[in-house]
C-alpha cells in the first residue's frame, strides 16, 4: 500500500478548474518531485493533498485513510506537513519559537529541537533571534524544521529554492539525506528541474492541470521532460 | 569563538523588579480596607475590575485578533445574574461573581457558533447586534424588571458595609490581577505560542496543525466569562441595575480606549492604559462633556500616530519588560540581543 495515493483530484478556484483529475502516489521512505511551469497547479495540488483546498474525500487517500477534504490541522495530526510556499514564518516568534510552533500537533518521532539544531546548525546558532530577521535561505531552513517538529510521515514541499541563490539551493538540497534517513518521505515541488531530476526517485510533471509526464529520473529523456513542461 | 556561552533568560531584570513591587502592591490594596479611605478604596476598586476588562479586550482582540464590540454584552449578563441568582433565588452576591463567569460562558457558547461565521468588520458589527438583542431581551422581561431595571439592595442586606467595601475590594483585585496574570500564563505556555501564531498568519498557523477556529473559540469563551464575572462586580458596587446601563456600549469603548492607549497586544499595555484612563477622568471631572471629547480624540491620535501606545514606546525605547512572554537570549552578539 502506498503512503499516499491520489485518484483524480480536482481543484477549483470560482468557476476556473486547476486540477482536471491528479492520478499519483508516493511510496513510504521514497523522494518525490513534481515539476511543471507556472500555472500547471502544482501548488494547488499540495494545497488540495494539506486541507486548503476543498477535494473530494475519496480522492486523497493518506496511510490507506481518505483524508481528502479534511482540515488541515486534522491532516497535520495525520503524519502530513507542508513548508509552505514564501515560508510563511512568524514575524513576532523567535527562531525556536517557530520551531516549537510546529510541535503543536505533534505525533511521536526522531525530531525535536536538538535533531534539527543538528541538521542545520545555523538554527542552532540564531535560535533566539525574529525568525524574519534571518536571510532567505536561513528562513527556509526554519520553515522546513518547523514542519518536521511535528513529526511526519511525508514532507511537502513548495517551491523551497524559489528566490534563493544556488548555493543557498544546495544547502538546503542537501539536508534532504539526513530528513530521509529518519525515515520521512518527501514531496517536493519544484520549477528548476535539474535540482528535481536530482533529489528524486520518481518525477511527476504536471502541465495545465494533468499529469503529462511521470518516471525515474534516470530514465526519462531530455525531449521527454521539454515537452512534457512546455508542451512543446 | 564563542568563548562566552549564551545564556536563556525567561525572566528580565525589570520582570524581577516587577514582581517584588508586584507583590508590594498587592499585600498594599490587600490591606486597603485598614488604611485607605472609603473613597480611594471604591476609586481602588473600579481601577481594578476596568483593569480586568481591558485585559479581556487586549486578549480578544490584541491576541485572538477578536474585534468585538460587543463586550457589553456580557458584563450586562453578568450583572442581571445578581438580580436572578441573588434577588430570586437568594444567594450570597459575591458567591454570583464566578457563577456569573459560568453563566456567561455558557450563554457565549452559541453566540461563538453564530458569529464565528462572519470576518473581520461583519464580526465586529454583529457584536454589537448580539449586545444590542440580549439588552432588548432583558428590557423586555418584566421579572427583572424590564426597561427601568431594578434595585438590587436586597441582595446585600445584612452583609456589614465594612465587609462588603472589603470583599468588593478584594475580590475586585482578584478579577484585575488574576485577568493579567491568567493572559501571561496563558502566552508563556504552548498555547500562547499557537495563539501568537495565529495573530501573525492565520494560514500558516493553520497548516501547522493549530485549530484556528477552536483556539479563537477559548479565547472568545474565556474573555465572556472575565467580563461577565466583572459585570457581577460592577453592579454590586452600584446595588442598582438596568438594561441602558448593564448593556451600554460605554464598557467597550473604555475597555478599548485602555487598550489602544496602554499598547494592544503587550501585557503591560492595559495596565498603563487603565492608568491613564482613570488619571484623565480624574483631571476631566469638572467639565461635563470635555471629558468625552478629550477622550475620543486621544484615541484617534493614538491610533493614527502611535498604533503601539504608550507602554509600546517605554518597552521599545528602554527595553523593558515586566511581563517577559518571550525566551530571551543574552550574550550571542550583543546588537541583536535586543
Amino acid at each position: 500500500m502506498s503512503l499516499l495515493e491520489t485518484r483524480g483530484v480536482t481543484a477549483f478556484y470560482g468557476d476556473f478548474q486547476a486540477l482536471y483529475g491528479i492520478d499519483m502516489g508516493v511510496e513510504e521512505g521514497e523522494t518525490v518531485a513534481i515539476i511543471g511551469s507556472n500555472g500547471a497547479g502544482k501548488s494547488s495540488f499540495l494545497r488540495a493533498l494539506c486541507g486548503l483546498q476543498k477535494t473530494a474525500p475519496d480522492s486523497v487517500r493518506f496511510g490507506g485513510d481518505a483524508i481528502g477534504g479534511l482540515a488541515a490541522h486534522h491532516i497535520v495530526g495525520l503524519g502530513l506537513a507542508m513548508v509552505p510556499e514564501g515560508r510563511r514564518l512568524f514575524p513576532s516568534l523567535s527562531v525556536e519559537e517557530n520551531l516549537l510552533v510546529g510541535a503543536y500537533s505533534k505525533r511521536p518521532g526522531p525530531w525535536t529541537l536538538e535533531r534539527l539544531y543538528a541538521l542545520f546548525p545555523i538554527l542552532g546558532e540564531r535560535r533566539h533571534n525574529p525568525g524574519t530577521a534571518l536571510s532567505g535561505g536561513q528562513q527556509q531552513m526554519v520553515a522546513i524544521g518547523r514542519a518536521l517538529m511535528s513529526n511526519p510521515r511525508l514532507l511537502l514541499c513548495d517551491e523551497i529554492s524559489l528566490g534563493l541563490a544556488p548555493v543557498v539551493i544546495r544547502d538546503i538540497y542537501a539536508a534532504l539525506p539526513g530528513i530521509k534517513a529518519e525515515g520521512t518521505s518527501v514531496l517536493v515541488v519544484e520549477q528548476d528541474v535539474g535540482q528535481a531530476m536530482k533529489v528524486a526517485d520518481r518525477l511527476y510533471c504536471f502541465q495545465e492541470g494533468r499529469v503529462s509526464l511521470a518516471g525515474r529520473p534516470g530514465e526519462l529523456t531530455r525531449e521527454q521532460i521539454s515537452l512534457a513542461y512546455f508542451g512543446v | 569563538m564563542n568563548p562566552v556561552l549564551p545564556t536563556v533568560e525567561r525572566s528580565t531584570r525589570a520582570s524581577q523588579v516587577g514582581a517584588l513591587l508586584g507583590l508590594v502592591l498587592l499585600i498594599a490594596v490587600i490591606s486597603a480596607p485598614w488604611w485607605a479611605e472609603r473613597s480611594s478604596q471604591r476609586l481602588l476598586t473600579e481601577f481594578l475590575y476596568t483593569l480586568a476588562l481591558a485585559q479581556m479586550w487586549n486578549l480578544l482582540a490584541g491576541y485572538g485578533g477578536l474585534l468585538s464590540v460587543g463586550q457589553q454584552g456580557f458584563v450586562g449578563i453578568g450583572g442581571y445574574c445578581l438580580v436572578v441568582l441573588g434577588l430570586q433565588a437568594g444567594l450570597n452576591p459575591f458567591l454570583i461573581v464566578p457563577l456569573a463567569g459560568l453563566v456567561t460562558a455558557l450563554v457565549a457558547v452559541p453566540t461563538a457558533t453564530l458569529l464565528f461565521r462572519l470576518r473581520g468588520a461583519y464580526f465586529a458589527v454583529s457584536t454589537w447586534v448580539v449586545a444590542e438583542v440580549f439588552r432588548l431581551m432583558v428590557a423586555n422581561t418584566a421579572s427583572v424588571g424590564g426597561g427601568s431595571g431594578t434595585s438590587i439592595t436586597q441582595t446585600v442586606r445584612g452583609i456589614p458595609a465594612w465587609w462588603r467595601e472589603s470583599t468588593t475590594l478584594w475580590i475586585a483585585l482578584a478579577l484585575g490581577a488574576g485577568a493579567t496574570l491568567a493572559v501571561y500564563f496563558l502566552l508563556r505556555s504552548r498555547h500562547g505560542l499557537a495563539l501568537t501564531a495565529v495573530r501573525d498568519s492565520e494560514p500558516a498557523a493553520e497548516s501547522l496543525g493549530i485549530s484556528v477556529e477552536r483556539i479563537k473559540w477559548y479565547v472568545y469563551i474565556a474573555a465572556a466569562a472575565g467580563c461577565g464575572m466583572v459585570g457581577a462586580l460592577i453592579f454590586i458596587t452600584k446595588l442598582r441595575i438596568a438594561p441602558e446601563a448593564a448593556f451600554s456600549l460605554d464598557w467597550t469603548a473604555t475597555m478599548f480606549f485602555a487598550v489602544i492607549i496602554g499598547g494592544i497586544g503587550t501585557i503591560e499595555g492595559p495596565i498603563v492604559g487603565t492608568l491613564i484612563f482613570f488619571l484623565l477622568r480624574e483631571l476631566l471631572a469638572d467639565h461635563g462633556s470635555w471629558y468625552m471629547i478629550v477622550l475620543g480624540s486621544v484615541a484617534v491620535v493614538f491610533m493614527l500616530w502611535i498604533p503601539r501606545g504608550v507602554w509600546g514606546l517605554v518597552s521599545s525605547r528602554f527595553d523593558l519588560h515586566f511581563f517577559p512572554v518571550q525566551r530571551r537570549v543574552r550574550n550571542i552578539d550583543q546588537k541583536e540581543s535586543r
